[in-house]
């Protein structure tokens, strides 16, 4: 099976790679997935108090070349958007930009889940409550 | 001057050696005759090409020609030994004995039988992917007929002990059938030597066409025999029906008989090229050789880079290495390799190999730019991987409370 370009592109100059205080108030982390189904991915972001806009998003992953496209792509959509926002990013959104096959649509609802995962800890840490999401479905 | 892509995955195929191929192109034309067809030249053309052949596979292993059936491949073979033998001797009994890193064309098969009512033990191997003998002769009873155990294995390339294998067999009246796709043409291999009753190979892993193999099937001390699993013309002894494929049972005799030329000196060149490859990838940390050092195949190795995931990483050089991964993520079914499981391997170590089979046409020059961009990119992931942050903080990753996933 070969690769998309842009799965390509990311993997090999992926975006905003790295990793955030998590010690900040205004700092989200989300980490996903257990290394028994191969895929792990940190997410984490970094909210203007001030106007509840993500202005950082950073991430590191440990997964295949799709997992990592995936966070690449999630990453660079959430700065500038608001904490409300984010989660309404959809895994499809990221399979549409990155044209993943079906075996791999499980890589995006990694990112998608790791960005829910980032701003519930970020709601926690700021007194709000956490947001229930429904489980996560496979496209 | 490097081409690109090389090629590192011999375990999975072989390229044709050109010699192989020369010898096989008249087969396709001038001489297409059917090796059946008693009454005329073209016929007799074939038959002889054919006879040829069975003496070159059979010189290679060690057997008698008349011992060899030729079949479409080692898959083929596989279900032929088993199955044929679970049939031949349904009244001596019904039990077979297994291992649990066999390819799956033994495993399967015999996933088979036991839905067909047979028994099956499925040894599992130490942790250096080789069988336990006090455990196999502890498995055999009164209704064993058959001992499967593969030569040598496909993912790490250990080599099995066979002679005591056999010897054991031996000992309580038991058949021994060896799937050797992976070790013949590779290493000595020799039925007689070696105890082994029927043997499975393939053409197209040391250097022949795809499509062709053979069983060997032992005619003395004692007599086997296996129930066809194919019916039709009676073609190899009733064995196994089909019009032969002449064309590729020439080229499989030729690469036998360069395998028999070459063998000890490509061995002996491959081995310096991998453990060349070998001990410069070792040297990187947290990363460990899968399988047994000494009793393996010469031109494998298979390595697991821990906290950087198999595909990944093949990734960033997959434009110009082919090479193989244990990963979940290569595979359809999303699970990491049973074999390197079966070695006790936790998921992540699985999910971190990649396997690097050489051959006859590697060079040294692809093995030291391998050795430059499997290094390049393990650093770059893992600079990418939250597992090695993580290891470098030194935390423990049993302790990490997981989100919901
Ligand atoms: C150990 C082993 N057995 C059997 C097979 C199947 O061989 P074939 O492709 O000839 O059916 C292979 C190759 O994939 C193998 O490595
Ligand atoms: S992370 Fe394993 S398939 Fe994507």
């Amino acid at each position: 099976m070969a690769y998309s370009e842009k799965v390509l592109d990311h993997y090999t100059n992926p975006l905003n790679v790295g990793t955030l205080d998590k010690s900040k108030t205004n700092v989200g982390t989300g980490l996903v997935g257990a290394p028994e189904c191969g895929d792990v991915m940190r997410l984490q972001i970094e909210v203007d108090e001030a106007t509840g806009i993500i202005k950082d998003a950073k991430f590191k992953t440990f997964g295949c070349g799709s997992a990592i496209a995936s966070s690449s792509v999630a990453t660079e959509w959430l700065k500038g958007k608001s904490v409300d926002d984010a989660i309404k990013i959809d895994n499809m959104e990221i399979v549409e930009e990155l044209n993943l096959p079906p075996v791999k649509i499980h890589c995006s609802v990694l990112a998608e889940d790791a960005i829910k995962a980032a701003v519930n800890d970020y709601r926690v840490k700021n007194g709000l409550p956490e947001i229930k999401f429904d489980d996560s479905i496979v496209h | 001057m490097l081409k690109f892509p090389i090629y590192l995955d011999h375990n999975a195929t072989t390229p044709c050696d050109p010699r192989v191929v020369e010898a096989m192109i008249p087969f396709f034309t001038n001489n297409f005759g059917n090796a059946a067809s008693r009454n005329h030249p073209f016929g007799w053309v074939a038959e002889e090409a054919v006879d040829y052949a069975r003496e070159q596979v059979a010189k290679l292993i060690g057997a008698d020609p008349k011992e060899v059936i030729f079949t479409s491949g080692a898959t083929e073979a596989d279900n032929l030994a088993i199955k044929g033998v679970y049939e031949m001797y349904a009244s001596k009994g019904n039990h077979i004995i297994t291992c649990n890193i066999e390819h799956k064309a033994v495993l399967d098969t015999c996933k088979h039988i036991e839905k067909e009512g047979g028994e099956v033990t499925y040894l599992k191997v130490k942790d250096n992917g080789l069988i336990d003998l006090a455990e196999l002769e502890a498995a055999i009873k009164p209704t064993t007929i058959l001992i499967a155990i593969m030569y040598a294995n496909n993912e790490i390339g250990t080599v099995m002990p066979m002679k005591e294998i056999s010897a054991i067999a031996r000992k309580h009246g038991v058949l021994v059938f060896s799937d050797a796709t992976q070790a013949v043409g590779k290493i000595p291999v020799d039925v007689n030597k070696d105890g082994i009753d029927l043997l499975a190979m393939t053409a197209h892993k040391m250097y022949g066409p795809k499509g062709v193999g053979a069983l060997y099937v032992r005619r003395k001390n004692p007599r086997v025999k296996v129930t066809a699993q194919m019916d039709g013309g009676g073609h190899e002894r009733g064995m196994r029906s089909g019009t032969l494929n002449v064309p590729g049972i020439v080229g499989f005799g030729k690469a036998c008989e360069l395998c028999l030329q070459e063998m000890d000196a490509d061995a002996k060149r491959l081995s310096g090229l991998r453990d060349k490859l070998e001990t410069a990838l070792l040297k990187m940390e947290e990363s460990y050789l899968n399988g047994d050092k000494e009793h393996r195949l010469p031109h494998v190795s298979n390595i697991s880079f821990k906290y950087v995931e198999g595909e990944g990483l093949m990734m960033g050089f997959n434009k110009n290495i082919a090479v193989s991964s244990g990963s979940a993520c290569t595979s359809a079914s999303l699970e990491p390799s049973y074999v390197l499981k079966a070695l006790g391997l936790g998921d992540d170590l699985a999910h971190s190999s990649l396997r690097f089979g050489l051959g006859r046409f590697t060079t040294e020059d692809q093995i030291d730019y391998t050795i430059e961009q499997v290094t390049n990119t393990v650093n770059k992931l893992r600079e990418m991987s939250p597992l090695w942050e993580m290891f470098k903080e030194g935390v423990d990753m049993n302790s990490i409370e997981w989100a919901h996933h």
